[in-house]
C-alpha cells in the first residue's frame, strides 16, 4: 500500500463578515487499495473536506493546507485546467443526492460517455461500450435500455447505480463517495455498499466513504477518521475504534445507533444533546465540550492529542 | 380489560389510475390491498417497508387526505371521512418525514406552529400565544428560536417545530411517517426519544411509518411489515425482534448494518428486482424476491396465519 491521498493542516474557512472555520487544521491519509470512512454528524466539515481535496468549494471559500498531495503530486497549486483532468479522471467523486446529481435533461449513456470522451479523447460507439460494460458490472440489467433512458425513469437505488458506473468510467485511483446511500431503503443501503465494497477490492480503489452512521464504517470501513466542528477527533483502524473508542464524541455516536434485539425498550435510546456549534476562526479550546459529560474548566483551552496504539490517536484532554 | 381503539382499520384498498401515456393502456397500482387492523388507544403501531409499498398511501387514508377505493377507516369511533377537516386536526395530525419541505420558509417557528390554533377560529390571541410557548418548551425549543425561520434551525430543530405544530391541538393520534429518516443517527435518537416521552405524557396513539426496522423498535408496541400493499406479518415488537418468521422480515432485520466490525456487509438475498405496485405477482407477492421461494410460492396465495397478537403470510412456514 502506498499513501494515495495525503492531507496536512487542511483549513477551509467562508465568509468576511463573521467568518466560520469549516475545516480545523485535519489531516488523514488515504491508501490505495484501502476504504478510509470520514464519519460525524451534519455540519462537522466532511463534505466540504471532499469538495476541498476536488478543488470544487463554493467561490469565496478559503482552503490552505500544510500538505495537499495526491499520488504525492501537489494539488495546492494546481490551475483550474490541471485540476479538471484529474477530476473524473483519476480522481472521481459520488454526492448523496443522486436525483439532483445527474442532469435530468440528457440520458443517462449520455452523461456516463461524456466524461470518457472529455478526458480519454475516446469515440462516442467505444465510449457506450464501455458505459454498458460498466452498468453490468454494477448490476444493472438490460444496460442498452437503462443508456437510454432519462434519470427521472431510473429508481433511487438504480441512479445511484449509474452514478458510481459513471464515476469509475475513467478508472480513477481515488474514489470520494459523501454519504452515498443515505437517501436510499436500508435493503438497497446494503446492496450498494456491498458493490462499493467489491469494487474497490477488485479494482484496488482508494475509497474516501463520508457518513454520519458508524454501522456503515464497521462494516465496510479499513480505517476511520471521526470529524467533529472540523478536525479529525480521533483516527484508528476500524477495528481498534470500535473496540476501544476514546473520545467522548466516538462513544457518543455510537450509543446511538440502534441495534435490533439490544434495545431497553423502557430507556431512552443514546444520543448525543445539542448540534454541532458554527465556529470561527481563532477558536480555542474543545469544540465538543458544551456536549460533552466529561467537560471541566480546562477544555476551554487544552486540546492534547493522545496516542492510544501506533496508530490511534485522539484529541481530548482525557488519558485512557 | 379491552382498551379502547384508536384506529380501526376495516378490509381497506386503495388503488391509483396511472395514464399510460398516448399509446400505452392505463395501468392500476394497487397501493393498499385489503388490510385490516386496529391499534388501541396509548398504541404505537410501527409499518415497515420499502419505498413503493404503500405505507405513506396508508397514512394518507388514515389522515384522511385521501379516500379508500374499499373499506372503512375509523379514528376514535369516528369515520375518518365523516368528520369536517377541523374537527380531524383537533384528533389526528401528521409528522412528515422532510422538515425541510413541510415548513413554510417565510414563516417565523412560532407563527407555524400557531396555525392549526388559528384555523380552528375559536381561540384568543393570548391564549394562542400561551398554547404555542408552552408546546415548543415541550418539545425542547427555547423561546428565542420561537422568532426565528426554519432555514435557521437545524434539521433536528425544524422536526421538533413539525412535532410542536402537530401536538399544539393536542390531538389523540398521531401518525409519523419516516419523522427520522432524513436526520443524522445522533439527532434520530434525540427525537425518536422525544415522541417516546410525548406519548407516555399525553397519553398519544401513534402511527409510526419507517423503512428501518431498528428504528422502530423503541417506539413500537407493535410492528407491521408490509409488502407491496398488505402486511405479511404483524407482531408485538418483543416477539417480531425476538422470532421474525417472514423471510422478508427477516431480509429487512439483516439488512440493517450494526456497528460490529469484521461482519461485512451482509448479503440480504433479496435480488436485484425491485418490487413494482403496477405489477404485482401472483401467487406470494414477495416470491420473486424470496430466498426461500418453492415453485408453489408462485401459484398459492399464502393464508393468514394468525399468531398472538398478529399473524403472518407466508405458506412456508408452519
Amino acid at each position: 500500500m502506498s499513501a494515495l491521498l495525503e492531507i496536512e493542516g487542511l483549513q477551509v474557512e467562508f465568509g468576511r463578515q463573521s467568518p466560520t472555520a469549516a475545516v480545523r487544521g485535519a489531516s488523514f491519509v488515504v491508501e490505495s487499495g484501502e476504504t478510509h470512512c470520514l464519519v460525524g454528524e451534519s455540519g462537522c466539515g466532511k463534505s466540504v473536506t471532499a469538495l476541498s481535496i476536488m478543488n470544487l468549494l463554493a467561490r469565496g471559500a478559503r482552503r490552505r493546507a500544510d500538505k495537499l498531495a495526491f499520488k504525492g503530486g501537489d494539488l495546492r497549486g494546481l490551475s483550474d485546467a490541471a485540476m479538471s483532468r484529474l477530476r473524473g479522471n483519476e480522481m472521481a467523486m459520488i454526492f448523496q443526492e443522486p436525483m439532483t446529481s445527474l442532469n435530468p435533461a440528457y440520458t443517462v449513456g449520455s452523461q456516463m460517455t461524456e466524461v470518457l470522451r472529455r478526458h480519454k479523447h475516446v469515440n462516442q460507439r467505444a465510449a457506450t461500450d464501455r458505459a454498458a460494460d460498466l452498468l453490468a458490472r454494477v448490476g444493472i440489467t438490460a444496460p442498452g435500455l437503462r443508456l437510454g433512458q432519462f434519470p427521472h425513469q431510473l429508481s433511487g437505488g438504480l441512479r445511484q447505480r449509474v452514478m458510481i458506473a459513471m464515476a469509475l468510467m475513467c478508472e480513477p485511483q481515488l474514489l470520494i463517495a459523501d454519504e452515498p446511500t443515505t437517501a436510499l431503503d436500508v435493503t438497497v443501503q446494503a446492496q450498494i455498499l456491498r458493490l462499493l465494497a467489491t469494487l474497490q477490492r477488485d479494482l484496488g480503489l482508494g475509497l474516501l466513504l463520508i457518513t454520519h452512521d458508524l454501522g456503515i464504517v464497521a462494516r465496510i470501513a479499513t480505517r476511520v477518521s471521526v470529524m467533529y466542528a472540523g478536525e479529525v477527533v480521533e483516527s484508528a483502524a476500524t477495528a481498534d475504534l470500535f473496540a476501544a473508542p476514546k473520545h467522548p464524541y466516538t462513544q457518543g455516536l455510537l450509543r446511538c445507533v440502534p441495534v435490533p434485539g439490544k434495545i431497553q425498550r423502557d430507556q431512552p435510546l443514546g444520543s448525543i444533546p445539542g448540534t454541532v456549534p458554527r465556529i470561527g476562526p481563532g477558536f480555542e479550546g474543545c469544540a465538543f465540550r458544551d456536549r460533552c459529560d466529561f467537560a471541566d474548566a480546562t477544555c476551554a483551552h487544552t486540546v492534547p492529542l493522545h496516542n492510544a496504539g501506533p496508530t490511534h490517536n485522539f484529541l481530548c484532554r482525557l488519558p485512557a | 380489560m379491552n382498551t379502547p381503539v384508536a384506529i380501526e382499520v376495516r378490509g381497506v384498498r386503495k388503488t391509483f389510475r396511472v395514464k399510460g401515456g398516448l399509446f400505452g393502456a392505463d395501468r392500476h397500482v394497487v397501493a393498499v390491498d385489503d388490510i385490516s387492523f386496529a391499534v388501541p388507544q396509548g398504541g404505537v403501531l410501527g409499518v415497515v417497508g420499502e419505498s413503493g409499498c404503500g405505507k405513506s398511501t396508508l397514512a394518507r387514508l388514515i389522515l384522511g387526505l385521501l379516500a379508500p377505493s374499499a373499506g372503512e377507516i375509523t379514528v376514535e369511533g369516528q369515520r375518518v371521512l365523516a368528520m369536517d377537516r377541523k374537527a380531524r386536526a383537533r384528533l389526528i395530525q401528521p409528522v412528515f418525514q422532510d422538515p425541510f419541505a413541510s415548513l413554510n420558509p417565510l414563516a417565523r417557528i412560532r407563527d407555524i406552529v400557531a396555525m392549526p390554533l388559528i384555523a380552528q377560529g375559536t381561540f384568543g390571541r393570548a391564549e394562542i400565544g400561551r398554547k404555542v410557548e408552552e408546546m415548543l418548551e415541550r418539545v425542547g425549543l427555547s423561546r428565542e428560536q420561537g422568532t426565528r425561520l426554519p432555514s435557521e434551525l437545524s434539521g433536528g430543530q425544524r422536526q421538533r417545530v413539525a412535532i410542536a405544530r402537530a401536538l399544539v391541538l393536542r390531538p389523540r393520534i398521531v401518525v409519523c411517517d419516516e419523522p427520522t429518516s432524513a436526520l443524522d443517527v445522533s439527532v434520530q435518537a434525540q427525537i425518536l426519544n422525544l415522541l417516546a416521552e410525548l406519548r407516555k405524557d399525553l397519553g398519544l396513539t401513534y402511527l409510526f411509518i419507517s423503512h428501518n426496522l431498528a428504528v422502530v423498535e423503541h417506539v413500537a408496541s407493535d410492528v407491521a411489515v408490509m409488502y407491496l400493499g398488505r402486511f405479511v406479518e404483524r407482531q408485538p415488537t418483543e416477539a417480531l425482534f425476538a422470532h421474525p418468521e417472514h423471510p422478508y422480515t427477516k431480509a429487512l432485520l439483516a439488512s440493517v448494518l450494526t456497528p460490529e466490525p469484521g461482519l461485512g456487509v451482509p448479503d440480504v438475498g433479496l435480488g436485484d428486482i425491485l418490487p413494482d405496485p403496477a405489477n404485482i405477482p401472483p401467487g406470494c407477492r414477495f416470491h420473486p424476491r424470496c430466498p426461500i421461494a418453492e415453485p408453489r410460492c408462485a401459484v398459492e396465495t399464502p393464508p393468514f396465519k394468525p399468531r398472538p397478537g398478529g399473524g403472518v403470510e407466508c405458506l412456508l412456514v408452519p
